[in-house]
C-alpha cells in the first residue's frame, strides 16, 4: 500500500501547474474572511468610539470602512467561488488527460484484471473526488493559516498575550479537534463503510434476484437481513453523528473559551490604562470573527482522507507495468502478412490453468481458417494474443519471419480488422462509430460497408440516418444491430486480416447465413481468422481447428472432419442440429 | 402532496428526535442571545465603568456556563439529528424493499432492476442530509431569527425593523436566482450530461479503440470536451453563484447598516453602549441560520428529487393476495396437492404483459396430468414464459382460471404453493454468497451433506470442488465467475435440494460442449423422473422425449399432442421441426 505522504505529494504535483490560479483563489478566500473580520472590528470600533461621543468626523472613516466591508465580503466570496471552480475544472481536465495517458498503454489487460464490473465508474468517481482536491483539501487549511497568522499579527500590536491566546485557540480548533474526531471515528467509520458495502450487495441481490428469491420463498428472509443490517448501520450512523457533534461542540467551546480568555487578559490592561475600552471591544470581536477560518477544517480533514484514498486507488492502477513492451526500434510492418503460430502456451496468471497449451498453425495471405470449440476452450485468448494485448509464454507468433514482439504493437493491430462479442459502440453518431475504423473514409465506402453488413437499410430507417446517436444516451439498438454495425466498422477498415470472434452472435439464423456469406465475399484478397462456436458456413474454409481445453484436438476441412466417426467436430455439429432455433 | 410535504409527514414517525433536534437548536439560539447579553454587559462595565476582573467574576462564570451549555446542546442536537436521519433511512429502505418484493418479478424485470437498486441504495442515501441537515435547519431558519427579533425589538425598534425587513430578501432572491439558474441548467443539461459521460465512454471503449489503433488520438478529444464542459458549466455557475453573493450581501450589508445606525445614535447619546454592543453581536447571528439553510439547500433539493423516485415506487399498488388467511390453515391440513403430483388445469386463460396492455396469452386451455412431462415450443413472444410466470404466481390471469386439484390457484397462499414448485432457469441469478448458500436457496438451513448430494445430482459438485474454497467460495458478481453451464448446474442443484413435485424448466439454448451437454442432460433426466414438469424446450430430443408437446403461437395453443402424433400431422410442429431442426 502506498503511504499517505507520497500520495499527497503526487497529488500536489498533479495540481502544481494550477498554482497561480490556486494562489488567487486562496487570496480571495482570505479576503472574504478578512472582510467579515473587518466588518465586525470596524463596527465594534464605531459603536465603542461613539459611546464616548466624539465628533462625527472621528468615526467617519470607520463608517466608510463598515460600508466597504459590508459589500466586499459578498463580492470576494463570489469571486472566490468563481475562481476556485475554475481551478476545479482545470484540475478535472488535467486529471482526466493524465489518467487516460497513463492507463492507455495498460489497456486492456490491466483493466480486465481488476475484474470488478464497476471499476471504470469507480475510476470516474475517484477522478471527480480529486477534482475537488484543491477546493476542499488544499484551500481551507491555507486560508485558515493565513487568516490565523494575520489576526494574531493584528493582536500582537496590542499585547503578545492576545496573539498567544488566539493562536492556541485557533490551533486547537483547527488541528486538534479534527485529528481527535477522526481518531475517534476511525473504527465506526470503517465499520460503516464495510456495512454499507454489504447492504448494497444485499439490496442489489434482492432486486436483481427477486424472481429467484420469490420462487424459492426467500424474499422475507432477504428482507429480514436487509432490515437487520440497516439497523446496525443506523446505530453506526448515530455513533458517527455523536462523534462529529462532539467535534463541533469542542470547536464552539474553544471559540467561547478563547473569547473569554481575551477578555480576562484584556480587562486588567484596560484598568491599568495600557489598553482602551475601544480596543478591547475590537479585539473581542476580532477573536470571534477569526474562528470562521478554522471551523470548516474538520470537514477538510475528512475530505483529505477520501482524496488520499481516491488518489491511492488511481496511482495503484496507473503504476502497473504494461503487460507488453514496445520495441525500441520496431521493424517495418509487411504489406502482405503471413502469420505462423508456433507451439503457443499461455496462462492468464501463474496460478490459472493454461488457456492455450501448445497451439500451432499458420495463416498465409488469402487463407481462411476457422477456430471452433466449446466456450472456455481458449479461442478468444488466441485473438487477444494476436492483437498483442498479451505476450505469449512460451511459444512464438511470427509475422513474415519476424517475431511479433519486434513490431510496434499499434502497427500489428493495424493488420487486423476485428469484430468480437464485446465490440463497443461509443456515445456518438453511427457515422462517427464507423469512421473509427478509417477516419478519412468517403461516404461511398461507409455505405458500402454498411450494405455488406446488412445494416444500411436499418440505418436509413432511423430518423437521423447515419447521424443518429447510439450508445447509452442514444437510440437503443438490439444485440444484432450492434453486431452488424461492428461488422460494418471492421469491413470499412482495410486491413489485410479479418479477425472475427463470434461475429454472428446475436444474429438470427437467416441473417447469420447472409452475413457469413458477405464476410466470405469481403475476405477476397484478405486472410480471415474466424473464431466461433456456431458451426455454420464452414465448408469454404481452408482449415478448421477444433480447440478443446487449450489444445487443438482435430484439424482439417469441413468435409474431412464431418466424416470422422465419434469426432469432436462431428458431435458438435450433431448437437447443434438438435437445437430448435425457434426465435 | 408534494414530495417535500410527504417527507415531512414521514419524518413524523421519528418526531421525538426531530423535535429534540429543533429544540436543541432553539435553546442554543436563546443561549446565544444570553451570551451576547453577558458579553456586552461585561465589556460595558470594563469600558465605561472601569470595572476590574474581580468585579466581573460572576458574570464571567455565567458566560462560561452559558457557553458550555450551548456547546453541549450542539452535541445533543447533532446526535439527535443523526438519529432522525438514520431512523428515517432504515424505515424507508425497509418499506421500499418490502414493497418491491410485493410488486414481484413482473415489476423488477431486467431493464428496471438497475434503476430500482440505485433508488434503494443511493436514493435512500440522498435522504440523509435532507433529514439530518436540511429539515432541522429549515425549522431553525424560521425560529432563531424570530427569537432574536423578539429580543431586539424591545431594546431597539429601528434595528429590529432593519433586521425584519432584510430577512425575507434572502429567500426571495435565492428563489429568483435559483429559478434562473434552474432554467439555464435545464437548457444545457443534455449537452452537459453527454459531455460528462464522454470520459467513461472512452474508458469503456478503450479495448475497441486500441484494436483499431485509435486510442492515442483520444487525449485531444478528452481535453477538448472537458474544456467545453468547463465553459458551459462556468456559464451556469456564474449565475448560480449569484445566490451566494446575495446571501452574503444581505447579511453583511444589513450588519453594516445596523452598525452605522446604532453608532450614529450612540454618538448623539440616544442609545446606551451596552444595548448597541448587544445588538451588534446579535446581528450576524440573525443571518447565520439562513446562511446555514442556504448551504444545505442543495442537499435538500437532491433529497426531494430522490424522494420523488422513492414515492413513485411506493405508490404503485401491489397485487392483492387473495384468500391468504384461510388457506394458510386449510391449505396445509387439507393438503390439496399432498399427492406428489397435482392435476393442474388451465381454463381459457388470458394474461397481459406487465404494462397491462399487450396481451401475452389469448385464451389458453390445457391440463397437466400428474407425472406428465410437457414440452412448450413456439417462437419467442408466443407466451411460453408467461405460462411459467402464471404458475409461479408472478402474474395472475386477467381472465380465465388456473386450478390445482380443482382449487383455484389464486386461493392458495402464494408462498405455500411456491414451496411445491421448483423453477430451473436458463440463467439463474447468482447471489453474492457462497456456492453452498446459492444452492441452499430453497432451504437455507439445509445440512451440508444434503447440499453436496444435490450438487452431485446436478453434476455441479465437480466444478465446485475445484473452486479455491470449495463450497464456501463466494460466487456472484463479486466472487468467482461461473460460466453459463456452471450457473445452470447451480440452478439444477437448487431444484434437487428443493425436491418439489412440480418442476418448471427453461432449457438452455446452446452449450455445444459435447461432454458438458451429456452431463446436464443426464441431470435433467434425473430431476424430472417421478415429477410433473413443464419445459420450455429448445432441443429436439427434449421435445421428442416429452409426453406431450404444446405448440404456442401468438398467445394461443395451436397444437397439442404427443410428439409422435404431432409429427404425423401437417401443422405448426412439423413446420418447426422441418424449418430449423435439420439445418446446418
Amino acid at each position: 500500500m502506498k503511504r499517505s505522504p507520497s500520495v499527497f505529494l503526487r497529488l500536489l504535483r498533479l495540481a502544481f501547474p494550477l498554482a497561480g490560479w490556486m494562489a488567487l483563489a486562496v487570496l480571495l478566500g482570505v479576503a472574504t474572511i478578512g472582510s467579515s473580520i473587518g466588518l465586525m472590528t470596524t463596527s465594534a470600533f464605531i459603536i465603542a468610539s461613539a459611546a464616548l461621543q466624539p465628533p462625527l468626523a472621528d468615526i467617519q472613516v470607520a463608517i466608510v470602512g463598515v460600508r466597504f466591508f459590508g459589500i466586499s465580503r459578498g463580492v470576494f466570496r463570489y469571486l472566490e467561488r468563481y475562481v476556485s471552480h475554475h481551478v476545479t475544472f482545470r484540475l478535472l481536465a488535467r486529471l482526466r488527460v493524465w489518467f487516460y495517458r497513463s492507463i492507455e498503454p495498460l489497456a486492456p489487460v490491466r483493466l480486465q484484471q481488476m475484474r470488478s464490473g464497476d471499476l471504470l465508474s469507480r475510476v470516474v468517481g475517484d477522478i471527480e473526488t480529486l477534482e475537488n482536491f484543491y477546493i476542499r483539501v488544499i484551500a481551507p487549511p491555507v486560508v485558515a493559516l493565513i487568516v490565523s497568522l494575520g489576526s494574531a499579527a493584528f493582536m500582537l500590536r496590542y499585547d503578545p498575550s492576545f496573539a498567544l491566546v488566539l493562536l492556541i485557540g485557533l490551533t486547537l480548533a483547527g488541528v486538534a479537534v479534527p485529528v481527535i474526531t477522526r481518531w475517534l471515528s476511525r473504527a465506526p467509520g470503517r465499520a460503516l463503510i464495510a456495512g454499507r458495502a454489504d447492504l448494497n450487495v444485499l439490496l442489489v441481490d434482492g432486486v436483481q434476484g427477486a424472481a429467484d428469491l420469490i420462487a424459492y420463498g426467500q424474499s422475507d428472509r432477504q428482507a429480514e437481513q436487509v432490515g437487520q443490517l440497516s439497523e446496525e448501520l443506523a446505530n453506526l450512523r448515530v455513533q458517527m453523528a455523536r462523534i462529529e457533534g462532539f467535534g463541533d461542540m469542542v470547536g464552539n467551546l474553544l471559540l467561547y473559551l478563547t473569547t473569554l480568555a481575551v477578555l480576562i487578559a484584556g480587562v486588567p490592561l484596560v484598568r491599568s490604562g495600557d489598553l482602551t475600552g475601544i480596543q478591547l471591544t475590537v479585539l473581542v470581536m476580532a477573536t470571534i470573527a477569526s474562528f470562521e477560518a478554522v471551523l470548516p477544517l474538520p470537514v477538510a480533514f475528512q475530505h483529505l482522507e477520501t482524496n488520499l484514498e481516491a488518489g491511492r486507488r488511481l496511482f495503484d492502477l496507473v503504476d502497473a507495468e504494461p503487460e507488453i513492451a514496445s520495441p525500441e526500434s520496431p521493424s517495418d510492418i509487411p504489406a502482405v502478412p503471413a502469420l505462423a503460430i508456433n507451439d503457443l502456451h499461455f496462462a492468464y496468471s501463474p496460478t490459472d490453468p493454461p488457456a492455450l497449451n501448445g497451439v500451432t498453425f499458420s495463416l498465409r495471405s488469402g487463407q481462411r481458417i476457422a477456430i471452433v470449440g466449446p466456450s472456455g476452450a481458449g479461442k478468444s485468448t488466441l485473438a487477444a494474443l494476436l492483437l498483442r494485448f498479451w505476450d505469449v509464454n512460451p511459444g512464438q507468433i511470427v509475422l513474415n519471419g519476424t517475431d511479433i514482439r519486434d513490431y510496434d504493437p499499434d502497427d500489428v493491430r493495424h493488420l487486423f480488422a476485428l469484430v468480437d462479442q464485446s465490440t463497443y459502440l461509443f456515445n456518438a453518431t453511427i457515422r462517427e462509430n464507423l469512421l473509427l475504423a478509417r477516419p478519412d473514409a468517403p461516404d461511398v465506402a461507409l455505405i458500402d460497408a454498411a450494405k455488406q453488413a446488412r445494416i444500411h437499410e436499418f440505418i436509413q430507417s432511423l430518423p437521423d440516418g447515419y447521424e443518429t446517436w447510439v450508445g447509452e444516451q442514444g437510440v437503443r439498438l438490439s444485440g444484432g444491430e450492434r453486431q452488424r454495425i461492428a461488422l460494418a466498422r471492421a469491413l470499412l477498415k482495410q486491413a489485410p486480416i479479418l479477425l472475427l470472434d463470434e461475429p454472428t452472435a446475436n444474429l438470427d439464423a437467416l441473417t447469420e447465413q447472409a452475413v457469413l456469406h458477405t464476410l466470405v465475399e469481403a475476405s477476397a484478397g484478405r486472410s480471415m481468422l474466424l473464431i466461433t462456436h456456431r458451426l455454420v458456413g464452414l465448408e469454404s474454409f481452408n482449415e478448421i481447428l477444433v480447440l478443446q481445453a487449450g489444445r487443438i484436438v482435430e484439424r482439417g476441412t469441413h468435409a474431412e472432419l464431418i466424416t470422422v466417426p465419434g469426432g469432436v467436430y462431428r458431435r458438435m455439429v450433431e448437437l447443434q442440429n438438435e437445437v430448435l432455433v425457434v426465435e | 402532496m408534494t414530495p417535500h410535504r410527504r417527507l415531512i409527514s414521514e419524518a413524523w414517525q421519528v418526531r421525538l428526535y426531530l423535535i429534540l433536534t429543533i429544540v436543541c437548536g432553539l435553546i442554543g439560539g436563546v443561549l446565544m442571545v444570553g451570551q451576547a447579553w453577558l458579553l456586552s454587559r461585561i465589556i460595558d462595565r470594563v469600558f465605561l465603568s472601569g470595572a476590574g476582573l474581580s468585579d466581573q467574576q460572576s458574570a464571567l462564570l455565567m458566560l462560561l456556563i452559558v457557553g458550555v451549555t450551548r456547546a453541549l446542546l450542539i452535541w445533543l442536537g447533532e446526535s439527535s439529528a443523526g438519529r432522525v436521519a438514520a431512523g428515517m433511512q432504515t424505515r424507508l429502505r425497509r418499506r421500499l424493499f418490502d414493497h418491491i418484493m410485493a410488486l414481484g418479478p413482473a415489476f423488477t424485470g431486467s431493464e428496471r432492476s438497475g434503476e430500482l437498486a440505485s433508488t434503494l441504495v443511493q436514493g435512500i442515501d440522498a435522504l440523509d442530509a435532507y433529514f439530518s441537515q436540511y429539515l432541522p435547519r429549515l425549522a431553525l431558519a424560521a425560529l432563531v431569527p424570530l427569537t432574536i427579533l423578539i429580543v431586539v425589538f424591545p431594546h431597539d425598534l429601528l434595528s429590529g425593523v432593519v433586521l425584519l425587513v432584510t430577512a425575507p430578501l434572502i429567500p426571495l432572491f435565492m428563489i429568483l436566482i435559483g429559478n434562473m439558474a434552474d432554467a439555464l441548467t435545464r437548457k444545457q443539461y443534455r449537452s452537459l450530461s453527454r459531455m460528462s459521460a464522454h470520459f467513461l465512454d472512452v474508458l469503456q471503449g478503450l479495448t475497441t479503440l486500441k484494436a483499431f489503433g485509435r486510442s492515442r488520438d483520444q487525449v485531444q478529444a478528452i481535453e477538448r470536451i472537458t474544456g467545453q464542459f468547463r465553459d458551459t458549466t462556468m456559464g451556469v455557475l456564474r449565475v448560480a453563484f449569484l445566490s451566494a453573493l446575495v446571501l452574503e450581501m444581505v447579511g453583511t450589508i444589513s450588519t453594516a447598516i445596523v452598525a452605522v445606525e446604532i453608532g450614529l445614535r450612540l454618538l448623539y447619546a440616544r442609545m446606551a453602549f451596552v444595548d448597541a454592543l448587544f445588538i451588534l453581536l446579535l446581528a450576524p447571528e440573525y443571518y447565520l441560520p439562513l446562511r446555514a439553510l442556504g448551504a444545505s439547500f442543495h442537499a435538500g433539493m437532491s433529497g426531494v428529487a430522490a424522494a420523488e423516485r422513492i414515492f413513485e415506487v411506493l405508490d404503485r399498488p401491489a397485487p392483492p393476495i387473495i384468500g391468504l388467511p384461510i388457506d394458510r390453515e386449510f391449505g396445509v391440513s387439507q393438503t390439496p396437492i399432498n399427492r406428489p403430483k397435482p392435476i393442474i388445469r388451465f381454463d381459457d386463460v388470458y394474461a397481459t404483459y406487465e404494462d397491462g396492455t399487450r396481451p401475452a396469452l389469448n385464451g389458453v386451455s390445457f391440463t397437466i396430468h400428474p407425472g406428465e412431462k410437457i414440452a412448450l415450443v413456439g417462437p419467442s413472444g408466443a407466451g411460453k414464459s408467461t405460462l411459467i410466470n402464471l404458475l409461479l404466481r408472478f402474474v395472475d390471469p386477467s381472465s380465465g382460471s388456473i386450478t390445482v386439484d380443482g382449487r383455484p390457484l389464486e386461493s392458495l397462499s402464494p408462498d405455500w404453493w411456491r414451496s411445491h414448485v421448483a423453477w430451473v432457469q436458463q440463467r439463474p441469478y447468482l447471489f453474492n454468497d457462497s456456492a453452498a448458500a446459492n444452492i441452499a436457496l430453497a432451504r437455507p438451513d439445509a445440512h451440508p451433506d444434503d447440499i453436496r448430494r444435490a450438487a452431485e445430482l446436478a453434476h455441479a459438485h465437480e466444478f465446485i470442488e475445484e473452486l479455491p474454497q470449495g463450497y464456501d467460495t463466494p460466487i456472484g458478481e463479486r466472487g468467482a465467475r461461473l460460466s453459463g453451464g456452471q450457473a445452470q448446474r447451480i440452478a439444477l442443484a437448487r431444484a434437487f435440494l428443493k425436491d418439489s413435485p412440480l418442476v418448471l424448466l427453461d432449457e438452455a439454448t446452446a452449450n455445444l460442449d459435447p461432454a458438458l451437454e451429456a452431463l446436464i442432460r443426464e441431470s435433467i433426466r434425473r430431476l424430472l423422473a417421478d415429477r410433473t414438469a413443464l419445459i420450455i424446450a429448445h432441443r429436439l430430443n427434449t421435445v421428442t422425449a416429452a409426453d406431450r408437446v404444446i405448440v404456442l403461437d401468438g398467445g394461443r395453443v395451436v397444437q397439442v399432442g404427443s410428439p409422435a402424433a404431432l409429427s404425423q400431422v401437417d401443422g405448426a410442429y412439423r413446420r418447426l421441426i422441418a424449418a430449423y431442426g435439420g439445418e446446418s
